[in-house]
C-alpha cells in the first residue's frame, strides 16, 4: 500500500453482512474503509471489538450508522444489501449522493415493482418493466450514473481466509471498473472486467436456481455425473433467459456465470443448496422456510424467472420443475423424471 | 363540428429575446470567421494527433484520408466540389510519397504541414457564413410569399391576395415548452434536435426559431444542398455550416465535431437532426447518430474545465418532433426503406413525381385543411436530466443537481472519452423517450394504424414484404368493424397521454365518425395514390398500402398493436 492511495477519500461500504464485511476487510488492504451497519449497536460492536459475525476487522475499516456521512466522506460506495432492502436502502442514500459518485454493488438478486395488492403469481405477465437488476434500481433512485456490480464464484468465508479467488468488476464505463479493480485486488483476489453489467448481473442472480437444483439431486444421494449434467444444462437454460432479460452471452460464460455457478452448486453450506436438499428429503418449502434465519434468495428467483420465461416465450425447463416442486407439490423425483424423459437433443444452439 | 377545428392561434407574435442581430452569437460566429476557422484547425489538429498518436499511425491515417477523397473525386463529383479538388489531393498524395526516404526529422515536419492543411481546407469549407442582410432578407421573403399564399388560397375573393386574414401561426401550430425554450435561450446555450421526416423540416424549423423570437440558430446541412445555387445563398445567410456525408475520414470528422463544439462553446445556439437522415420507414427516430451529439456533452465539459465558477454557460437539449399529415416524400422513401430491408423479397414499382408535384403540393397545403404541429420539447440538460425554467437540472425527486458534478472524478473534473461516449447514449435514449413523449398523434396517424394493423391481422401468415404484395382490390375493411377498432385504440391514446407518454392533437377528441372522416381524408392527403379511401359501400379500402405502412409506421413503439 502506497501512502498516496491512503490519503486519498476513504471507500464505502454499505451492509455489513458476511459479504459486506470480508468486501470491506479486502478493500482495507488498500484504502481506509468506512463500513455502514444498518443496527448502531452492530456498528458500535465493529468499532470496539474489532470483530463481526466471526471475522476480524482490519485495522483501516471504521463501521458507521450514518449514512449521510458515509456518502459525503466517500466517492467510491460499494452497497452490499440483500435485494429485497435494496431499494429502501437506496432511498435514503439517495438525498446524499450526487453525480460524482460511483457505486459498485454485490447484490445477486432483482429488484420487482408490482402495482398495490397484486403478487408474482396474481399478476397477468412479468415483463422488465417490473423486474430489476440492481444497477438499475441505483439509477432510478438517485442522480449516480457511473454504477457497476462486481460477481463471481466469492464465498464469504473463503474470501476472508485468503484463499485464492477471482471476481468480475463490470460496468458501462471504464473508469469504473479501473477503479474498480485498483480497489478490489491483492495478490489472492484476481479481478476481471467486463462492460456487459446487465448480463453480469442477471447471471449472479439465475444461477442461484440451479443451485436449488443441485441441493436437490444430491438430496436424492446422486453423484457428480448428474451435477455435470445440471451444471451445463443449468448455464444452457441461464443463457437463455438471461438473453430474454437482457443480458449478452459472453456474461454467462465467465466467471460471473461459469464460475460461480460450478462453485455455488458445489457449496453445501449455501442455503439455496439446503433448500433443494430438505425439499429432496421430502420436507416441505414451509418447514425449511421456517427454520431458516435468512431467506434463500434462489426461491424468489424461481418465481420470478418462471413468470417472465412465460411472458418471453422462453422454454425454461429445470426453472419450471423446480416451481413445480417449490409451490405446486410435485416430487423431486417426478421433476426429474420429466427431465431425464424430455425430448430435448441439440447440446448448444446459442452460439 | 366546430370541435374539429384546431384552435385558432391567437397568441400575438413573440418578441425577439436579443434585439438587434449584432448581439446574436452566429453573427458574432460569422463576422470572426476567419478566427474561429483557425481556432477549429488548432484544436482539431490537437485532437487528431491524440487519437493517432504514434508517427506511423498518423501517416496512416493520412494515406487513407487522401485515398477515398481521390476516390470521392473520380466517383462522385458535385457541382458544389471547389474546383482545386484533384490538384489538392494528388499534391498532398505526392508529398507523402516523397516521404519514405527522409530522416526521421524531416517527415516529423512535413506531416505536421500536411495535416494542417487537409485540416483547415476543410475547417474553412464546413464553417458557415451568416450574412445579417441576407438573413434579414430572407426571412422577409419567405414570410411575405407564404402568407399571400394561404391568403390567396383560403379567401376565395379577388384581392385577398393582399389581405392578412391568415397567418401561417394559423396553419402551423407550436405547442409545448415555448416559453421554456425562450427562457432557456436566454440563460445558455440550446441545442435543439428535431426528428427529421421530409426536406421540408428544414424550412419549417427555420420558421419556428425566428417567430418564437430566437435569434438565428447555427445548423448542419448537407452539403448536397449547397448544390442548388439559390439554396447556397440562403442557407449560407442562414448560419448553415456545411457537413459533406460523402467524406468518412477521421480528420474530416473530427474537424466537423470540433467546429459544432467550439460554435457551442462560444454561444451558438445549434441544431441538429440526430437520426441523420430523414426517416425512411416512417418510424419516429429509434437510433441517433452520436457524433454532433456528443459535441454536446463535449462542449459542456469543456465549458467547465475553462470557465470560472459560476459563469458557466449551461447547454440545454431541447427535443422537438414535426408532425405532419403528409410527408411528400413518403412514397419513395417507404419503396428505399423496403428494398434495404427486404432485399429481394420485394420488386418495387417505379413511380417517380416531378416538380410539377410540389408546387401542387404547396397550393393544396394553403388551400386544403391539412395542418402541421411542432412540439417543443422540455429542456435537458447534456445528461438529459430536466430543467427548470431558470435552467438547474432537476432529479426524479425535483432535487437540483450540478451538472459539472458528471464530468468529476477524484475531485476534479476530467476528460474521459469512454465516459462521454458512454453519457452520449444515455442522452440520445433519453431523446428518443421524449420524442416518444412529445408526438402529437393526429387522426390520420391513428387511422392509417389502424387499418394496417387490421389487415395484417386478417393476414396472420402472411409476412410484411407478401403482405404489401396482395392485390389492392382485396384489401377492403367492414366500416363498423374498423370504427370499433378505432374507437378502441383512440382510447389507448388517451390513456397513454394520462400516463405522460404521449400527446395527442384536441381534433381527435371529436365524435368517432367524424374524426374517422377527418383521419382517412388527410392521411397522405397529397399523393396520387391515396393510402386509405372509402368505397362506395362506405367500406375503408387502399391504393397504396406501402404508403399506408409508412404512415402507420409513427405509432409503433407505444405498444397499441395488442388493441387491434
Amino acid at each position: 500500500m502506497t501512502l498516496s492511495s491512503m490519503s486519498e477519500k476513504p471507500v464505502g461500504v454499505i451492509g455489513a453482512g458476511n459479504f459486506g464485511t470480508v468486501i470491506a476487510n479486502i478493500l482495507a488492504l488498500n484504502r481506509k474503509v468506512l463500513l455502514y451497519a444498518r443496527d448502531p449497536l452492530v456498528a458500535d460492536h465493529i468499532n470496539h471489538k474489532r470483530e463481526n459475525r466471526g471475522y476480524i476487522i482490519h485495522e483501516h475499516v471504521e463501521a458507521t450508522n450514518d449514512l449521510a456521512k458515509l456518502a459525503t466522506a466517500c466517492d467510491v460506495i460499494f452497497p452490499m444489501v440483500p435485494s429485497p432492502h435494496f431499494r429502501t436502502m437506496m432511498k435514503q442514500l439517495s438525498p446524499n449522493l450526487h453525480p460524482y459518485h460511483i457505486l459498485i454493488h454485490g447484490t445477486k438478486g432483482f429488484d420487482i415493482s408490482l402495482p398495490p395488492g397484486e403478487t408474482i403469481e396474481s399478476i397477468p405477465k412479468l415483463t422488465r418493466q417490473q423486474v430489476k437488476t440492481m444497477s438499475e434500481v441505483i439509477q432510478e433512485e438517485s442522480v449516480v450514473v457511473r454504477v457497476g456490480c462486481l460477481a463471481g464464484p466469492n464465498l464469504a468465508k473463503e474470501l476472508a481466509q485468503r484463499q485464492p479467488g477471482a471476481t468480475v468488476v463490470a460496468s458501462h464505463f471504464n473508469e469504473v471498473i479501473q477503479i474498480g479493480k485498483r480497489l478490489l485486488r491483492n495478490d489472492r483476489f484476481q479481478v476481471y472486467e467486463n462492460n456487459d453489467i446487465v448480463g453480469v448481473e442477471i447471471a449472479g442472480v439465475l444461477k442461484n436456481i440451479i443451485a436449488i437444483a443441485s441441493g436437490a439431486l444430491s438430496g436424492l444421494g446422486y453423484g457428480e455425473n448428474a451435477k455435470g449434467l445440471l451444471i451445463s444444462r443449468g448455464a444452457v437454460e441461464m443463457v437463455y433467459l438471461g438473453r430474454a432479460l437482457g443480458g449478452d452471452l459472453k456474461a454467462f460464460l465467465g466467471v460471473a456465470g461459469i464460475g460461480d455457478l460450478v462453485t455455488t452448486c458445489n457449496s453445501p453450506m449455501s442455503r439455496n443448496f439446503t433448500v433443494g436438499y430438505r425439499l429432496a428429503k421430502g420436507e416441505k418449502l414451509d418447514t425449511i422456510l421456517a427454520d431458516m434465519a435468512e431467506v434463500a434468495e434462489g426461491i424468489n428467483t424461481v418465481r420470478i424467472a418462471k413468470k417472465c420465461a412465460d411472458h418471453y416465450k422462453i422454454r425454461a425447463l429445470i426453472t419450471d420443475r423446480l416451481y413445480r416442486v417449490l409451490f405446486e407439490g410435485m416430487t423431486v423425483e417426478e421433476a426429474l423424471e420429466f427431465l431425464m424423459r424430455y425430448p430435448l437433443n441439440v447440446d448448444i444452439d446459442f452460439i | 363540428m366546430e370541435i374539429l377545428e384546431e384552435k385558432k392561434n391567437k397568441n400575438r407574435p413573440y418578441e425577439p429575446i436579443l434585439e438587434g442581430i449584432p448581439d446574436w452569437p452566429v453573427y458574432q460566429l460569422s463576422k470572426n470567421r476567419k478566427e474561429f476557422v483557425e481556432l477549429v484547425t488548432r484544436k482539431s489538429i490537437e485532437r487528431i494527433k491524440l487519437l493517432r498518436p504514434t508517427r506511423k499511425q498518423l501517416i496512416d491515417e493520412l494515406e487513407a484520408t487522401v485515398y477515398r477523397e481521390q476516390n470521392r473525386i473520380k466517383r462522385n463529383r458535385w457541382r458544389v466540389d471547389p474546383t482545386d479538388d484533384a490538384r489538392f489531393w494528388s499534391g498532398i498524395k505526392n508529398q507523402l510519397i516523397e516521404l519514405s526516404p527522409k530522416t526521421e526529422e524531416d517527415v516529423l515536419v512535413v506531416e505536421d504541414e500536411l495535416l494542417l492543411k487537409i485540416v483547415h481546407r476543410y475547417a474553412n469549407e464546413i464553417a458557415g457564413n451568416f450574412k445579417p442582410n441576407s438573413y434579414r432578407f430572407t426571412r422577409e421573403v419567405v414570410k411575405f410569399w407564404f402568407q399571400r399564399l394561404l391568403n390567396g388560397a383560403r379567401v376565395k375573393k379577388f384581392g385577398a391576395f393582399f389581405r392578412n386574414q391568415y397567418t401561417l401561426r394559423d396553419k402551423i401550430q407550436i405547442v409545448g415548452k415555448v416559453k421554456m425554450l425562450r427562457s432557456l435561450a436566454k440563460k445558455g446555450t440550446v441545442v435543439m434536435v428535431p426528428t427529421h421526416f421530409s426536406n421540408l423540416d428544414s424550412i419549417l424549423i427555420g420558421w419556428v426559431i425566428h417567430s418564437l423570437g430566437l435569434p438565428a440558430f447555427i445548423y448542419g446541412a448537407g452539403l448536397n444542398l449547397f448544390n442548388i445555387k439559390i439554396f447556397a445563398y440562403f442557407m449560407n445567410s442562414l448560419g448553415a455550416y456545411k457537413v459533406d456525408r460523402r467524406k468518412k475520414n477521421l480528420p474530416y470528422l473530427e474537424t466537423l465535431k470540433m467546429y459544432s463544439n467550439l460554435a457551442i462553446q462560444k454561444g451558438a445556439h445549434s441544431l441538429f437532426f440526430p437520426g441523420g437522415t430523414r426517416s425512411r420507414s416512417g418510424l419516429i427516430e429509434k437510433q441517433l447518430k452520436l457524433g454532433l451529439l456528443s459535441t454536446a456533452i463535449e462542449a459542456q465539459r469543456n465549458l467547465y474545465q475553462e470557465t470560472r465558477e459560476g459563469e458557466v454557460r449551461k447547454i440545454f437539449v431541447v427535443p422537438v418532433t414535426l408532425n405532419y399529415n403528409f410527408v411528400l416524400e413518403a412514397p419513395d422513401m417507404i419503396e428505399d426503406y423496403l428494398q434495404v430491408k427486404g432485399q429481394d423479397k420485394y420488386f418495387p414499382e417505379q413511380d417517380k413525381y416531378g416538380s410539377v408535384q410540389l408546387l401542387r403540393f404547396l397550393f393544396k397545403f394553403f388551400t386544403k385543411g391539412s395542418n402541421i404541429s411542432v412540439s417543443i420539447g422540455p429542456g435537458l440538460d447534456v445528461m438529459g436530466n430536466y430543467v427548470d425554467a431558470e435552467g438547474n437540472s432537476l432529479d426524479a425527486q425535483g432535487r437540483i443537481i450540478d451538472t459539472k458534478d458528471y464530468f468529476v472524478s477524484n475531485g476534479n473534473i476530467t476528460e474521459d472519452k469512454q465516459r462521454e461516449d458512454e453519457y452520449t447514449r444515455m442522452l440520445s435514449h433519453k431523446i428518443v423517450t421524449e420524442y416518444h413523449r412529445i408526438n402529437r398523434v393526429f387522426a390520420s396517424h391513428v387511422a392509417a394504424f389502424v387499418a394496417f394493423e387490421m389487415w395484417q391481422k386478417k393476414f396472420p401468415k402472411l409476412d410484411l414484404f407478401s403482405l404489401l404484395r396482395l392485390p389492392e382490390e382485396e384489401l377492403e375493411l367492414d366500416y363498423s368493424e374498423f370504427r370499433q377498432v378505432f374507437k378502441r385504440v383512440r382510447k389507448k391514446i388517451y390513456e397513454l397521454k394520462d400516463n405522460g407518454k404521449v400527446h395527442h392533437a384536441t381534433h381527435l377528441k371529436g365524435k368517432v365518425d367524424q374524426v374517422i372522416k377527418l383521419g382517412i381524408e388527410n392521411v397522405g392527403i397529397f399523393h396520387l395514390k391515396r393510402p386509405l379511401l372509402k368505397n362506395k359501400k362506405g367500406n375503408i379500402i387502399t391504393n397504396d398500402l406501402s404508403v399506408l405502412y409508412y404512415y402507420h409506421n409513427r405509432l409503433v413503439g407505444y405498444d397499441l398493436e395488442q388493441y387491434v
